[in-house]
């Protein structure tokens, strides 16, 4: 039996793919940077210039958006593809498998720190001033973390026994850029689809982003209460599915 | 005392029959891949090992050894049978599994170190003893991509000897580098011996097995075909095996 020590493991997972992910590129963690700030650029031309549907808070606006959407694509994907990139691991390592694919999804938090300073940054920029509501980002983020990682884990498993699933996750995360008020705000979206938004884990964080940065207040406390159970229900679900699956893992890999 | 017991232990594969689409994989979810399907790697297997003792399994290149091995090491679970296990186990199925090339020398020691069992307090207690025995410390801070292969073997071999589980399984990798490193490793392994750790090992060098247990299971066609003294063990595997087939 392993009897070693988890969260050490875990830590060193997490280096490794932070080491390898950046140690190649000359301009290190500044492409967690870049990227965002180029997107949010061209968003707020198109939808301020060409479309002028933007008003004067829409790059700060928009970057809530980019922020979650941006780590749940990386996380998602990077997590499902976990189990197959670290073969070696889970065929010639006996150690609890089930740390594979959530060190890849943490993996992705400094990312997501480093576009939260971003986020801040950019509001403190455009004058919406420090409040004690940020706290709020927090917890907020963390049930975010812990949903994707019940995603990762499900959804790994899967991907050893049927390789079409990763094709299934990135057309998902094309659906829904779409889908998640990114660049358009939720108040939009016509009242008999509201509901249907309101399921998704993924929009409820934009949305609690924006309560939190723009509006300097508190997220609804129904968000975040409809966020916990969706976050503690898919880590559950992952879980389970994770330990039905990890049987066959062997021969099919 | 026993400290692994195996009864009647079986593990099958299904033959791969074409490509996975839905219906392959719907069968498999039920379960009924009929007996002609099945390909046996391991078939009513049972022995047991006590504490402290070295035990070889041999055998030709697709008798079942590795596939053995693993269902000790937990890496599989059998298909029917029971395996039972005592104590902290740390395999080294392959040498420089969980090494990445991108990571120096000295970080995949930490990580593998971690992987193996090891707890942060241990691994830093450990590290100077694992890159001495290596003896590559002048390349420890440089990655892994570029060292050879034997460099890479003998890093490896450090950490996993370093890791002082009660049962270690090691899979051909008993004495590996040049000359020099094979004679440090199998000193090492003899110090573990002494130490009262079990040892479970796949060779394929007759000497390494008399040399290093008293015992040995003859593996072929996943069954085993003869367990006891190492010495008339090998000395029935040889008179059965001739030499072209077992090169």
């Amino acid at each position: 039996m392993w009897r070693g020590e988890p969260t050490y493991l875990l830590r060193n997972l997490i280096l490794k793919d932070f080491r390898i992910r950046y140690r190649n590129m000359s301009l290190g963690v500044f492409w967690s940077l870049l990227n965002p700030l180029v997107m949010m650029g061209v968003f707020t031309f198109v939808f301020t210039k060409v479309m002028k549907t933007g008003d004067a808070d829409f790059p700060v606006f928009v970057l809530c958006g980019l922020l979650p959407v941006n780590f749940f694509g990386m996380a998602w994907i990077g997590g499902t593809s976990s189990l197959v990139e670290n073969v070696g691991l889970v065929k010639r390592v006996p150690m609890p498998r089930e740390i594979v694919p959530v060190a890849s999804v943490l993996s992705n938090c400094l990312h997501l720190a480093i576009q939260l300073a971003l986020l801040l940054g950019m509001a403190l920029l455009w004058g919406k001033g420090v409040h004690a509501s940020w706290l709020w980002i927090v917890p907020l983020l963390s049930l975010f973390v812990v949903f994707v990682c019940g995603l990762a884990l499900l959804f790994s498993a899967l991907y050893v026994y049927i390789r079409d699933t990763r094709y299934v996750v990135e057309s998902a995360n094309l659906v829904l850029f779409w889908l998640v008020p990114v660049f358009y705000p939720f108040a939009w979206v016509p009242a008999e689809y509201a509901g249907i938004y309101e399921l998704n884990p993924v929009a409820a964080v934009v949305l609690g982003l924006r309560e939190i940065v723009l509006g300097a207040t508190a997220p609804r406390g129904v968000l975040m209460w409809k966020l916990t159970v969706a976050a503690l229900g898919t880590l559950a679900i992952g879980h389970f599915v994770f330990h039905r699956l990890r049987r066959g893992f062997y021969q099919h890999l | 005392m026993d400290i692994v017991r195996l009864h009647e232990v079986s593990k099958w594969f299904r033959h791969h029959t074409g490509p996975k689409l839905v219906r392959d994989h719907l069968l498999d979810l039920f379960r009924v891949t009929p007996p002609e399907h099945r390909f046996y790697a391991l078939k009513n297997v049972s022995f047991t090992v006590r504490q402290g003792e070295s035990v070889a399994i041999i055998g030709r290149n697709g008798a079942g050894k590795s596939t053995l091995l693993s269902v000790v090491a937990g890496l599989c679970e059998p298909d029917s049978g029971k395996v039972e296990a005592s104590g902290t186990i740390s395999a080294l199925m392959e040498m420089g599994a969980g090494f990445h090339y991108d990571l120096t020398g000295g970080e995949n020691v930490r990580l593998n170190a971690s992987l193996l069992g090891l707890s942060r307090q241990k691994t830093e207690e450990l590290f100077p003893a694992m890159v001495e025995f290596s003896g590559i410390a002048d390349f420890i801070n440089e990655p892994v991509r570029t060292y050879s292969s034997g460099m890479v073997m003998r890093l490896a071999f450090s950490v996993a000897a370093h890791v002082e589980s009660d049962v270690m399984i090691l899979d051909e990798v008993i004495a590996v580098g040049d000359q020099q490193f094979a004679d440090r490793c199998l000193d090492r392994i003899r110090q573990l011996q002494r130490a009262g750790k079990t040892l479970l090992f796949v060779s394929h060098s007759a000497d390494v097995v008399t040399h290093f247990c008293d015992r040995a299971i003859w593996l072929d066609h996943g069954e085993v075909v003869m367990d006891g003294a190492s010495s008339s063990v090998l000395g029935s595997y040889s008179g059965q095996v001739t030499p072209e087939v077992e090169s």
